[in-house]
């Protein structure tokens, strides 16, 4: 599928006159290498991070709700903040590895594997919510269609929760297969190198038996374009059905047409800013800066930039129609937004997702890694507080001035979304140590069309 | 793997031919096992589906079932009759008809017990006295199951015996009466004719007695000005409904002014009823008061004014009226209004009424003055009430013997002076000077706490009793329980003392058969719970000399500012702080509940430095406010009250209590330390201290922001003048550019249910109506077992109720004007300022109550967001909720657009960080068996009462009947308290049902109509008589 010829124009996308085997062994290195001080920090911390939220996650649980700053009018607050943040950061995964396969997009190839973890991780934190959230958790099966006892009990097919259910199931299926595919070959290449025997048993294990032959590679492009096919629809679908959360509903704020899109675009903003996060320190920390250069980081911004626009647009077109509505209620909620007692709130997401991104019109900034770096993890800070606007501010000033009040998180809530912060870096950090963090498959087979050496060679001899 | 040794059983084995062998062979199973009969019958056996795999899963199921019915489960002890007592059909609820007069609170009531146990309070409709229970009344049922009521009597703090007690009582009195010794007699008002019999014949027995009355909060100088004016220590009667021009200087007649239950009459009269030429009718009420009350809440026009300033006002009133320059000095425009009332009140004649509260004999003369001069009708000259005969001077007489060494025993009943005197250290002195004193009691309170022998009373609902709350008109109290304690009544242990045989159950009966009952039985009238006995008292009116009592009444002069003492509707005067229901209770103006509270005018609280804040999650704090009287100081905290008069403060008796009350219900201050001279106004100073108090507090914004299709309103001009478009129009949406009603099937996204058959429910609210009281939400919480969370969880907007009296304040002068001011905003930066304005209350704002509980809507939009389907629509019209079902997810609760539904946060019930009744076996006995009690991590919220309904339905379909009308309204728990008519529930498939009728009204809008929710329950237009003429 990948071409032979890359124009003389483009930048080369492997750097630093790699060969093959260059390739296999930079990738494998932190593989088959032991880990650094650094790295045992980084994993501390988020261990810690984690297990703190495990031990916020049960108070809950035992307790009930009521440990967090819930009250009769906002019933949802960080949980479902979290949930929907956690969800976006996981769309960038399968746009950049299904719809910019699709589009025949090459610099996808140094990215994707990490991005697609992501996205599994991202994920999985996101699944969470909607179960710990519940008052029953431990009747969260209910919420699947399964055959029972109960008489006629069956879910409720209306209900937005019921499809994010299956949307986020279907989701996180899809996308582990997906990365599991391509994972394949890669880790094939482990196990041919692997020497320690456990090492070569979990990687063959893993690997499926890949042989590498023709009829192997030919299947891994079929299967890879079929998953791509149908992962596309789900970066649209996932995101616009949380929307539904939202939009079907009757309150002023949460009721808007505009949602499916506009979630959409701030999923993928929200992602490729958290891709962005985690492969500037990657590529730094694994010695990847030949594969991960300048100008992938580059492109994320020019993603991040664009679609920050687009979440901006969204955020004024939502201020007009509530003006051009007509409706009391409408145009109180989002004068109550950007004016009300969550004011800070509103503006800490405007700047963060409408301001801090136009920074990236000038190409000194967007291509300076600590820029990109700052402004990336500020992304996802706005994107957080974005979600945060949508739920407490709509949900706190509603339709009765008699049950207006607010919201304010408690130790719990903090501690539970840490929790996934730190479960999050756990999952990542041992996926950095363990997995192929680059396509080295794909990427070896761009390296005769846009590895710097080779283009040189082609240009000394035409 | 066969075992291939060979194991040798004997010696003999060895020679094969030896026959032991075989015989020991044969005999080790004689028989042989019994397959033969199924075995040998190869036909049948090929027949049998009973394959080998069939038998293995066939033993394996029973092998586990087995195992699992080895399991212990849930060991529930129910023990049942063994001879069941007659009348008590286990599940189907008795009715009692008594009467509950506590000193403060009077009601005839019907007491709903299930099984023996009195569960819940409701009115006596039959009865015409006193027949509207408040919320306390309500409550009072919970107060019985009071895990802190004393068990049995004390001597000295500890355990005795009646025996004892009873002993000692008749040798101490005899020794008493031997040597000539005083002993008091200290009760509160009883309005009974048994037991002031009892005590006239106790003192007759023992002469050395004598009697004193004393109530908490005892209206005495009322019913001294009654006694100058008609000769007769008693309260006048109003009958409100009679009046077209209700002025109230002072009175919260809605609240507990004078007893109480003048709600319906007033009620009747504001009801905008078209007559047959279409107008409307209703009556004209203003309020002139210092604190904003229920009363001056539902009044058409309110002057706040402060106590001194009143009653220059009752004074110039009355000169306006009787044609006499009385003097006095007020601002011109008040005194322009003052005259406009008086001409008011002049041009009503006889339909005209004005009432006082002003805690001052003169100004209750002058009234009396006013209402014969007008000859109104609404002042009933042949009604007594008989409630309260207290007087303040004899009690501080009291005082003054105790410590004199005058008095040498006291035996006290109903009464808690150590709690409610405002020179309680005097009393506590005294007291210890006596020789004995013995305490009725329920409760180990402060005064019990310090008596000798405590005498370990039973609640009214365990005791009989009988009373005349109204001369001439009788009611019964009957037990609706035995005695849960070891417990005797005042009444039993006098008749026991003088050393009479009977009980005073059989002194009641003796009594009323000889001297009441006229042509009526005792079964009867115990059935019905009262009695007339149509003997009536003529008033006859004494000369008075109004004009010298209005001048003297004019020169009234303040200093500084002044402080209004008044009782909450939650508490009362504290008889029941230990009852969860009313301490969460919020209060109908403040919204507060858990406290009491200094309320402030806004300029008053900034000139001293008083502030109310929100913090992060929304509650709301304040700093304290030092309050002095006449030396005594009580650190305060404070509420900003918009209508609250300038110059004036208002402070809730009731609270403060510290003794027989859980720790939980240990809050507030005790106002009746500043009650000095049993004078409700008081002056006093104030300084601001630099601490903070947190309130829990239920409604956080206090303005409706403009909303005006959330409470419509209109005047009764408009009302009469102008089609029902005008001031009821129904909100309409654009259907291919036409505009289209939201009513119209046209613009409906959704399917109707078919409504043709069965019943259909719908509960109609009419503003004009509720007057705020809380009746309805008291009764709900008992009827559904709505759990009780306590002061930290209200302060986190986490209350349960499950239906709200949502309380508006307007932030201009009036509603009307806040929509004005709200369409007149243009452009960005005025909406950013206007409505930040409308956030704040105007000083003096129109008030406006709504009733809200569950919509019950058609189209809800709870029920299409459950993941589970735990909500779904009824085919009776409800919202139902299966609490089994639901998982918490709270979406429901989200897209309410009435914010309705409450969570459990936590488990309220066996859970000691909810301490309150449903974690006490005592206390779960109110719990209604019909009504689950849900668990933690569900929704909950208002059901219609179906459980009710459903048993009416039930009863109907026994008695081979169709539903009779009235008989839902009287099942929905909220309907059926509210005795003011506010609230109609009932069947609107039934033709002939009333609220059928009243959804025929122009009036009738629903919440939110433009959501297109379609509810169940309706409201109806307010109506606001702000006609000047």
């Amino acid at each position: 599928m990948a071409s032979h010829y890359e124009a003389p124009i483009r930048k080369p996308l492997v750097t630093g006159g790699k060969s093959y085997h260059d390739v296999s062994v930079d990738i494998v290195n932190a593989v088959e290498g032991k880990a650094n001080k650094q790295w045992w920090i980084v994993f501390s911390i988020a261990l810690i991070m984690f297990l703190w939220g495990i031990g916020c996650i049960i108070y809950t649980i035992s307790t009930g709700i009521g440990a967090w700053g819930l009250n009769k009018t906002v019933g949802w607050a960080w949980d479902i903040t979290n949930f929907v943040w956690w969800v976006g950061i996981g769309h960038a995964g399968t746009l950049i590895s299904a719809v910019l396969l699709l589009f025949r997009q090459k610099w996808r190839m140094a990215i994707n594997r990490s991005a697609e973890a992501m996205t599994i991780f991202s994920v999985i934190q996101a699944g969470l919510f909607p179960i710990i959230h519940m008052g029953r958790p431990w009747l969260a099966f209910w919420t699947l269609p399964i055959p029972n006892a109960y008489g006629s009990l069956w879910v409720n097919f209306n209900s937005p929760l019921l499809w994010d259910v299956f949307a986020i199931s279907t989701y996180l299926s899809v996308s582990l297969v997906f990365w599991w595919t391509g994972l394949l070959p890669d880790f094939a290449m482990i196990r041919d190198r692997a020497v320690k025997p456990f090492q070569k048993k979990i990687y063959s294990l893993v690997s499926f038996g890949w042989s590498g032959r023709a009829k192997d590679w030919q299947r891994f492009e079929e299967v890879s374009l079929v998953l791509a096919g149908l992962a596309t629809p789900l970066v649209l679908s996932v995101h616009t059905i949380v929307s539904f959360d939202f939009a079907t509903s009757v309150i002023p704020g949460w009721h808007t047409t505009i949602f499916p899109p506009y979630f959409v675009a701030g999923a993928i903003f929200s992602g490729f800013a958290m891709v962005q996060t985690l492969l500037i320190v990657m590529r730094k920390v694994s010695n990847l800066e030949n594969y991960i250069t300048i100008q992938h980081i580059e492109l994320m911004n020019i993603v991040i930039m664009i679609t920050g626009c687009i979440v901006g647009c969204a955020y004024i077109t939502e201020l007009f129609i509530a003006w051009y509505s007509g409706v009391e209620y409408e145009q109180y909620a989002f004068l109550n937004r950007a004016t009300g007692p969550y004011w800070w709130a509103y503006w800490s997401m405007m700047t963060c997702n409408v301001f801090s991104p136009q920074f990236m019109w000038v190409k000194k900034l967007r291509t300076s890694i600590v820029f990109s770096f700052v402004i990336s993890i500020v992304v996802n800070i706005g994107m957080w507080f974005e979600r945060f606007v949508i739920i407490v501010t709509s949900l706190h000033r509603d339709y009765l001035p008699s049950s207006w009040t607010m919201f304010s998180p408690t130790v719990f809530d903090i501690g539970i979304f840490l929790g996934t912060i730190g479960f999050f870096f756990v999952l990542f950090l041992l996926y950095s140590r363990t997995f192929p963090v680059i396509a080295q498959a794909e990427v070896k087979t761009i390296l005769k069309t846009s590895g710097d050496n080779y283009k040189k060679m082609r240009d000394k001899n035409g | 793997m066969g075992n291939l040794k060979k194991y040798w059983k004997s010696e003999l084995e060895l020679s094969s031919d030896d026959s032991t062998i075989d015989h020991l062979k044969n005999n080790e199973f004689i028989d042989q096992l019994p397959t033969d009969p199924f075995l040998s019958n190869k036909n049948e056996l090929e027949q049998s589906n009973t394959n080998r795999r069939d038998f293995l899963k066939y033993l394996g199921f029973s092998t586990a079932a087995a195992t699992l019915a080895s399991c212990e489960g849930p060991v529930n002890r129910s023990i049942p009759y063994v001879l069941q007592p007659e009348r008590i059909i286990p599940g189907l609820a008795n009715y009692y008809a008594t009467t509950i007069a506590d000193g403060f609170d009077f009601a005839n009531v019907l007491v709903k017990t299930r099984e023996g146990r009195p569960i819940k309070i409701e009115n006596n409709l039959k009865s015409k006295v006193k027949s509207s229970a408040n919320a306390r009344v309500h409550a009072s049922v919970l107060s019985m199951y009071d895990n802190m009521r004393i068990k049995a009597p004390t001597l000295e703090g500890k355990e005795t015996t009646w025996d004892n007690l009873n002993k000692s009582m008749i040798s101490l009195l005899e020794s008493m009466k031997d040597n000539n010794k005083p002993v008091v007699l200290l009760t509160q008002s009883f309005a009974s004719p048994s037991t002031s019999k009892i005590i006239s014949d106790f003192i007759k027995k023992y002469p050395n007695v004598f009697h004193v009355v004393y109530d908490s909060i005892s209206d005495s100088k009322a019913l001294d000005a009654f006694e100058v004016a008609y000769g007769l220590r008693a309260l006048p009667t109003y009958d409100f409904s009679k009046a077209k021009y209700i002025v109230s200087v002072g009175a919260d007649f809605l609240g507990d002014w004078q007893g109480g239950d003048h709600d319906s009459g007033y009620v009747k009269g504001r009801i905008p009823e078209r007559n047959k030429d279409g107008k409307a009718n209703m009556s004209k009420h203003i309020q002139i008061e210092s604190n904003m009350t229920i009363t001056g809440s539902n009044a058409d026009k309110r002057i706040p004014l402060s106590p001194s300033q009143q009653k220059i006002a009752l004074a110039k009133i009355f000169g306006y009226i009787s044609g006499n320059e009385v003097g006095g000095e007020l601002p011109s425009k008040l005194d322009e209004s003052l005259k406009k009332i008086s001409e008011g009140l002049k041009s009503a004649g006889s339909k005209g009424l004005l009432v006082t509260g002003i805690d001052d004999v003169d100004a209750h003369l002058i009234t009396h003055e006013i209402n014969e001069l007008l000859n109104s009708q609404a002042f009933k000259k042949d009604e007594l009430s008989l409630i309260k005969n207290s007087d303040d001077k004899k009690i501080t007489k009291l005082i003054k013997d105790l410590n004199k060494g005058l008095v040498k025993g006291i035996i006290m009943a109903g009464v808690n002076p150590v709690y409610t005197l405002p020179n309680s250290k005097d009393f506590i002195s005294g007291l210890s000077k006596a020789e004995f004193s013995v305490c009725f009691s329920m409760k180990n309170d402060e005064t019990a706490s310090i008596s000798k022998w405590v005498a370990a009373s039973p609640h009214s609902l365990e005791s009989w009793g009988d009373n005349e709350l109204v001369y001439g008109k009788y009611n019964l109290t009957q037990p609706t329980i035995r005695p849960l304690f070891d417990t005797k009544q005042f009444q039993d242990c006098l008749l026991y003392w003088m050393g009479s045989s009977q009980s005073f159950y059989e002194f009641i009966k003796d009594n009323w058969q000889k001297n009441i009952i006229k042509g009526s039985t005792w079964n009867q009238v115990l059935h019905d719970g009262f009695y007339d006995s149509e003997t009536r008292q003529v008033l006859k009116k004494q000369i008075i000399n109004p004009l010298e009592r209005a001048k003297s009444l004019s020169r009234s002069k303040s200093n500084g500012i002044e402080l209004v003492l008044y009782t909450k509707t939650g508490l009362g005067d504290g008889q029941q702080a230990n009852n969860p229901w009313l301490q969460e209770f919020p209060d109908p103006i403040t919204r507060v509940s858990w406290d009491n509270y200094l309320t402030i005018s806004k300029k008053d609280a900034d000139q001293i430095g008083l502030k109310n804040y929100n913090v992060a999650n929304g509650a709301l704090d304040s700093n304290y406010a030092l309050i002095t009287v006449q030396g005594e100081s009580l650190k305060v905290p404070v509420i900003i009250q918009p209508g609250q008069a300038e110059g004036s403060v208002g402070l809730a008796f009731g609270y403060g209590k510290t003794k027989a009350l859980k720790k939980e219900m240990q809050v507030g201050v005790n106002a009746y330390k500043l009650y000095k001279d049993f004078n409700l106004s008081q002056n006093v100073k104030l300084e601001s201290i630099n601490k903070n108090h947190e309130f829990a507090c239920v409604q956080l914004h206090n303005t409706l922001m403009g909303r005006g299709d959330i409470i419509k309103e209109t005047t009764l001009e408009v009302f009469n003048t102008k089609s029902a478009k005008h001031w009821n129009s129904v909100p309409k949406v654009s259907l291919n550019h036409i505009e289209t009603p939201v009513t119209s099937p046209d613009v409906d996204l959704w399917d109707e249910f078919d409504r043709s058959i069965g019943h259909h429910f719908n509960l109609s609210i009419d503003l004009n109506a509720c007057t705020g009281c809380g009746a309805c939400v008291i009764a709900c919480h008992a009827e559904n077992n709505v759990p009780v969370v306590g002061k930290t969880e209200v302060r986190k907007s986490r209350d349960m109720h499950w239906l709200r009296i949502d309380r508006y304040y307007s932030s201009e002068q009036t509603f009307e004007e806040d929509i004005e001011t709200k369409e007149n905003i243009s452009g960005i930066s005025d909406s950013l300022s206007v409505f930040g304005e409308m956030e704040k209350p105007a000083d003096n704002p129109q008030v406006v109550f709504q009733p809200v509980m569950c919509q019950h809507c058609n189209h809800a939009p709870c029920e299409t967001v459950c993941p589970v389907a735990a909500t779904s629509h009824g085919r009776q019209g409800q919202n139902h909720m299966a609490y089994n079902r639901c998982i918490g997810t709270r979406y429901c609760a989200n897209n309410c657009p009435y914010k309705v539904r409450r969570f459990n946060w936590f488990l309220y019930n066996n859970n000691d960080e909810f301490d309150f009744n449903m974690n006490d076996d005592l206390g779960k006995m109110v719990l209604n068996p019909d009504v689950v009690v849900r668990s933690r991590g569900v929704m909950e919220k208002c059901s219609f009462c179906i459980q009710s309904t459903q048993a009416v339905i039930l009863k109907a379909k026994n008695e081979g009947r169709e539903v009779k009308s009235g008989e839902f309204n009287d099942a929905c728990a909220c309907s059926a308290a509210c005795s003011t008519g506010a609230m109609k529930f009932g069947d609107i498939n039934d033709k002939e049902s009333e609220v059928t009728a009243l959804k025929e009204k122009d009036r009738v809008y629903h919440l939110l109509e433009y959501v297109g929710t379609k509810p169940n329950v309706f409201y109806h237009v307010k109506v606001r008589n702000t006609d000047e003429t």
